[in-house]
């Protein structure tokens, strides 16, 4: 492998690795906001309004912060996919299903 | 047709079903007996590590917690779910496109050094030991009061047969039983609901049911009517916590972050094809997790109501069956202070010291086992056990013998299902990492599938002797085991990962530091000055439930700081992480 090539692979990998961690970073927030945030510490004025019956902390603590984990885990499959087939080096088969390169 | 026969015939078909799957998918090479030959479809790896993942805790104690705890109980509802999310971003699809077979592999080879991976080792087994005694005991609880044998015996009985199909199938066989314990238990666990939601308010998703108004009570809803009774009965409302919200905070962090880091959880995505099956196997196990989850705060206020509606205020003589059934097995107690025949309950302890002594089989006046306790001055006449709640919910809400024979199975499938996983990481850490990787070295495929299946028999001959001699109750000491996970593997497995400078001398640092913090606060609480284990005694206002959270920051910080003064990783590791981090 020359140089360059090798460069530019590293650039690129680093492009993606910052590219998922923003995405990481996103959806993190939203994780601790549902679950910290609605579920534990805004739980008591939350609890004011009402949603499906529930005092809406209490929802959010024993029901809504669930559904919401998995909506992310799924979302992050998704997009994260979509990041590597953005960068990917050279084709897709270019490395084997244990990430070793071929 | 009796519930007892049922319930034989249930549990019977069911173990000759798991017992068949393991002949039919037994383990043949070392890759198959640790990993299921890496070939397992995500959808049914998500069922297996659902089925891995929610032990006889998650089946039998959980909803009693809630119920008991009512709001409080989320820290386990959002903690051993949110977990996934961590798992699934963080560490998973990571540790799969590294490519080994178990957790102390990743972290010897991304740290360089055996002494890192036999800390590890160590983690894992400590962790493992300590969840897996809480599956033993489940399995005893349901043996001794569905099938009416010793809790000895029937430990002896799960323990047969786990030895089967674990030693027999190693991962693989253990990954497609899990598959269908996962079926029988999701399945045990929503009938009742579904019933009993019916029952209560019309409603058949128990998950709407929850907020649904109830039939025969002028347009209160379960939860509204809940929070009067309890308020009624001197209890805190049952939507509003007792604990701190620190506390609440705490907890739930440890077993967010504890979940991630358990390697019976973590080597379970190590069994599909590639790293996009990895991620989205995490999120299939989630929604199989899910439905039980968000199940279970349900099942807990349901069961609460129904158990004050049915007993509070009722004489003992008119007690339904399952009450004197309970009592009998030591789960229910009963002292008639105020000496009326009729039963209080209500807020307080019932007898001095927390649990009921009996008088050998000694009655009472009305027909209740006699208690050598003192009586205490709070009204309440009723001890309850919380692990319970989910076994006598059918029997509370009169459901039909078929069903309560179907919980019986579900609750052994769920605490087999676990023990096995867990016994599977212990025997491989011993056979791979131990004695191949540390020892000896030279072990030929052969051997180390032997010195596997030896290790696999040893642990569960440990695992039943905790299950005979347990130690206090299920959930608790599981509890424990997420501290402890949070606090030494999860933060050596993200750094490995996210921190490409991070060294071996930083990473042991951490683990040891970590683990060391956690295990000395619960120890001191728990065995060293049990009577000190109030909230005003806790540091930060930190239970020991939620100590593991600041044992992952006593982690970080004992790793960086170390990590500083001591030589940057060689080139290749910095390749090796590289590469995890490049798209496949």
């Amino acid at each position: 492998m020359n140089k360059k090539s090798y460069d530019e692979r590293t650039t690129r990998q680093r492009a993606f690795w910052r590219a998922n961690v923003a995405l990481l970073v996103k959806l993190l927030l939203v994780w601790f906001l549902v679950s910290f945030g609605a579920g534990i510490v805004f739980a008591e004025p939350l609890n004011a309004y009402n949603f499906l019956g529930f005092p809406l902390g209490f929802w959010f603590a024993q029901q809504g912060s669930i559904y919401v984990f998995v909506i992310l885990i799924f979302v992050y499959a998704r997009k994260v996919s979509q990041l590597e087939d953005i960068y990917r080096q050279g084709s897709k088969r270019d490395t084997t299903d244990d990430g070793e390169p071929s | 047709m009796s519930t007892a026969m049922l319930t034989y015939i249930f549990v019977g078909l069911t173990f000759s079903l798991y017992i068949g799957i393991a002949i039919w998918s037994r383990a043949r090479t070392t890759s198959e007996f640790y990993v299921a030959g890496k070939h397992v479809h995500p959808v049914l790896n998500g069922m297996a590590t659902a089925a891995d993942w929610m032990s006889a805790a998650s089946f039998i104690s959980m909803a009693g917690i809630i119920a008991f705890m009512g709001y409080d109980g989320s820290v386990y509802l959002m903690g051993w779910t949110g977990g996934y999310v961590l798992l699934a971003l963080l560490l998973a699809p990571y540790l799969r496109k590294f490519g080994q077979f178990t957790v102390p592999d990743f972290v010897g080879d991304r740290y360089y050094s055996r002494l890192a991976r036999l800390v590890a080792v160590l983690c894992l087994l400590i962790v493992s030991f300590t969840y897996v005694a809480g599956q033993m005991r489940g399995v005893g609880i349901v043996f001794s009061r569905f099938l009416e044998v010793d809790i000895e015996l029937g430990v002896f009985i799960g323990m047969a047969v786990v030895f089967f199909y674990a030693v027999l199938g190693g991962m693989k066989g253990i990954t497609y039983t899990q598959v269908a314990q996962y079926c029988v238990l999701i399945f045990a666990y929503m009938v009742p609901a579904i019933f009993i939601g019916l029952l209560l308010t019309g409603n058949p998703i128990p998950q709407l049911g929850l907020g649904a108004p109830l039939l025969d009570d002028g347009g209160l809803t379960v939860l509204q009517k809940l929070d009067t009774i309890l308020v009624d009965l001197g209890f805190g409302a049952y939507t509003d916590g007792s604990k701190s919200t620190i506390d609440v905070f705490a907890i739930t962090a440890a077993l967010m972050i504890g979940t991630a880091g358990l390697p019976h959880v973590i080597v379970r995505f190590f069994t599909v094809p590639n790293v996009a099956d990895a991620r989205r196997s995490a999120g299939y196990a989630l929604v199989f997790i899910a439905i039980l989850y968000t199940t279970a705060p349900a099942v807990a206020a349901f069961a609460r109501l129904n158990f004050v509606d049915t007993v509070h205020q009722t004489s003992y003589a008119e007690t339904p069956d399952w009450f004197r059934n309970w009592e009998d097995t030591g789960l229910i107690a009963w002292q008639d202070k105020n000496g009326d025949g009729v039963i209080q309950y209500g807020a307080g302890d019932a007898v001095v010291g927390g649990t009921p002594v009996y008088d050998g089989d000694a009655r009472g006046t009305h027909g209740e086992r006699l208690l050598h306790n003192a009586p205490t001055a709070s009204a309440n006449e009723v001890y309850v056990d919380r692990d319970i709640m989910v076994l006598a919910n059918p029997e509370i809400a009169q459901l039909p013998g078929w069903v309560i024979a179907l919980v019986a199975a579900g609750g052994l499938a769920a605490a087999l299902s676990t023990a096995a996983g867990l016994l599977l990481v212990i025997s491989t850490s011993i056979s791979h990492d131990l004695m191949k990787k540390t020892l000896f070295g030279q072990l030929s495929e052969k051997q180390e599938l032997l010195s596997a299946r030896v290790a696999a028999a040893v642990a569960i001959v440990i695992a039943g002797f905790f299950g005979i001699y347990p130690p206090a109750f299920v959930a608790q000491v599981v509890a424990f085991a997420f501290g402890l996970a949070a606090a030494s593997l999860f933060p050596v497995l993200f750094m490995g990962i996210f921190v490409r400078r991070m060294n071996r001398e930083g990473a042991i640092a951490g683990m040891l530091a970590g683990m060391g913090f956690t295990w000395l606060y619960i120890a001191y609480f728990k065995f060293w000055e049990p009577a000190a284990n109030i909230p005003a005694n806790w540091w930060l206002g930190i239970s020991p439930e939620g100590i593991g959270f600041i044992g992952m920051f006593v982690n970080f910080a004992a790793a960086f700081i170390v990590m500083r003064f001591t030589a940057p990783p060689p080139e290749e590791v910095c390749q090796l992480v590289d590469n995890i981090r490049t798209p496949s």
